[in-house]
């Protein structure tokens, strides 16, 4: 009985949380009209309409945003994967002179708020003339400053047995060759995790692309959507929704399918 | 000396692009906010030095004061909320019920979108005047209000939004709720505490270093929070300066009015304010988190 109950509250809790999500679906689905009048899910006279009107409407093909979007995403994916991985090794299993500060270092930048670099790397990439570019989005990922991927890989790499480095330099193999072959293949399953975020965090990402981006068509998803009514002139609602729901399916997907592993990054990280 | 340095090259290599990024991108242009901290810099001039100036001038104005008290406000009642809402569906979770899997990936989904701009925009639909709450409402014959253009109801829309993501923590939890050993919990059953006692005496102490960093994580990230603000007050912080979050009076203040070194005293303050939040906690915590080890798997 009790198991019942908790069933009953769970789902009820579930559905509650869930409603707005799956009524913006359904509005996505509906004429304007109906969208302001009708709190159900089922639209009375469902259309697609909104999806193509959307699509075009702001000037601009949507499938341009979501491009431009997926090039950052792409390129952020490849930094973070590329550099942390190289600095996770060299924390994880090198020595050096200054290891410890330096580890101290990359550790507090995880909780820095970026606020506090914000202006002067606006002023700096200004100077370098790369305001309304992507390179603002991307060159940072290629310099591993989320320190946070950095530490989730080096917790990763000190759990592997340092036995096989050892057994790889016995058959000649070097640094370079011992990331290369032994630390970079087990590390895997944290590239995946470290993956897999950055292409949310930046698919999602909204204020460093709201300030650095303004061209038209050099728009990401996020700002396009937010400039959405503005753009269109008036209240098309349905054609927004349609819009929304469009750019929250691939994290969708990506939940989906990877869902096992975000809840078990998110677990072992807490990071949102 | 010489050969020890000799050994780090290697190493040093490795580090190169994050040695870079931490000074060029990081270190560095964190000592230069600071410099324009001190400046009149408008962009398109050399700062010009103004010492202690933009400082002073942060206390006598009126919408940054008002700006910090929305954010302490946001802060200070969305956090709690979602922790408990997250200790309390983890625990609920935990009981070893089927389908545990289902119910944690559906409510981590809003933590999942819940940054996101799509998710703001449907919020702003939602609690509008003739949205979604008010038709819901409207069945029960209540007539509902301009959730979002109102100032007194405006503000709990976007802790709203927040509470809806306890998700995250609740994840964390969830894990943290694995590690305590059911011997423990039967231990303290056979010594006759009743679920209450055990979940005070024994869950909730053994999962105290996992809710401090749930406590510090959430208070950082709340204090930096501005997509849902932005875009709910289209860019204002209305109505009536009733959403003016912290981030997004410093983004007005250095990508409207361009006064950047005046933004960049708020960007300072800010980390000192979430540096003293954090401290405190890290204080604080000393006297409620248990670090105790003793028949506990960490």
């Amino acid at each position: 009985m009790r198991r019942v109950l908790a069933h009953a509250g769970l789902s009820v809790g579930a559905l509650v949380m869930l409603y707005p999500l799956l009524w913006m679906i359904t509005a996505s689905l509906r004429p304007n009209t109906e969208i302001f009048s009708s709190p159900g899910l089922i639209p009375e006279h469902p259309t697609l309409g909104n999806y193509a009107l959307g699509w075009s409407s702001t000037g601009t093909s949507f499938g341009i945003y979501i491009m431009n979007s997926l090039i950052i995403c792409a390129a952020v994916v490849i930094g973070n994967v590329l550099t942390c991985s190289l600095t996770a090794y060299a924390f994880a299993r090198l020595t050096f002179v200054g290891r410890k500060t330096l580890f101290a270092v990359m550790l507090a930048t995880i909780m820095l708020p970026g606020h506090v670099t914000l202006i002067a790397q606006y002023s700096i990439f200004r100077k370098l003339n790369w305001i309304d570019t992507f390179w603002p989005m991307i060159v940072p990922s290629f310099l591993a400053t989320d320190a946070f991927f950095v530490f989730l890989m080096v917790q990763f790499i000190r759990s592997i047995p340092v036995e096989l480095d050892d057994a790889a330099r016995i058959d000649g193999c070097g640094v370079w060759g011992i990331y290369r072959r032994i630390i970079l293949p087990l590390l895997s399953p944290a590239l995946v995790t470290t993956a897999i975020f950055s292409f949310i965090w930046t698919w999602n990402n909204f204020f460093s692309q709201l300030i650095y981006l303004s061209t038209r068509t050099r728009l990401t998803v996020p700002v396009a959507l937010r400039g959405f009514l503005d753009a269109t002139g008036s209240s098309e609602w349905g054609a927004l929704f349609a819009m929304s729901v469009v750019t929250l399916v691939p994290v969708v997907v990506v939940f989906v399918i990877f869902q096992r592993r975000i809840l078990a990054g998110m677990a072992h990280t807490g990071l949102k | 000396m010489i050969s020890r340095l000799r050994q780090s090259v290697p190493a040093y290599l490795f580090l190169l692009p994050w040695l870079i990024g931490v000074l060029g991108l990081t270190i560095g242009p964190m000592l230069l906010s600071l410099y324009y901290s001190f400046t009149d810099y408008a962009l398109l001039n050399t700062p010009e030095w103004t010492g202690l100036h933009n400082y002073t001038a942060l206390f006598q104005d009126s919408r940054y004061l008002h700006s910090l008290r929305v954010t302490f406000i946001y802060v200070g009642v969305s956090v709690p909320l979602e922790m408990a809402f997250a200790l309390a569906v983890a625990v609920l979770l935990n009981r070893g019920l089927k389908g545990l899997a289902v119910y944690r990936a559906l409510y981590y989904i809003p933590s999942l979108l819940g940054g996101s701009v799509a998710i703001a925009l449907l919020w702003q639909q939602i609690f509008g005047s003739d949205g979604l709450l008010n038709d819901v409402l409207g069945i029960f014959g209540i007539h509902g209000r301009g959730w979002i253009s109102e100032p007194g109801t405006a503000l709990w829309t976007l802790i709203l939004l927040r509470v809806w993501q306890f998700g995250a923590p609740m994840v964390i939890f969830l894990a943290g709720l694995r590690q305590i050993p059911d011997e423990v919990l039967e231990a303290a059953e056979v010594d006759g505490a009743g679920r209450w006692q055990r979940f005070w005496r024994v869950t909730l102490p053994l999962l105290s270093p996992v809710v401090f960093f749930n406590l510090v994580l959430q208070i950082i990230g709340a204090f930096q929070a501005f997509t849902p603000a932005f875009v709910i007050s289209g860019g204002k912080g209305g109505p009536s300066d009733s959403t003016l979050f912290y981030t997004l009076y410093l983004y007005q203040q250095a990508f409207g009015n361009f006064r950047m070194g005046y933004a960049a005293a708020m960007a300072w303050v800010l980390l000192l304010i979430i540096a003293v939040f954090t401290g405190l906690n890290f204080v604080l915590g000393r006297t409620w988190v248990f670090y105790g080890d003793e028949g506990v798997r960490r």
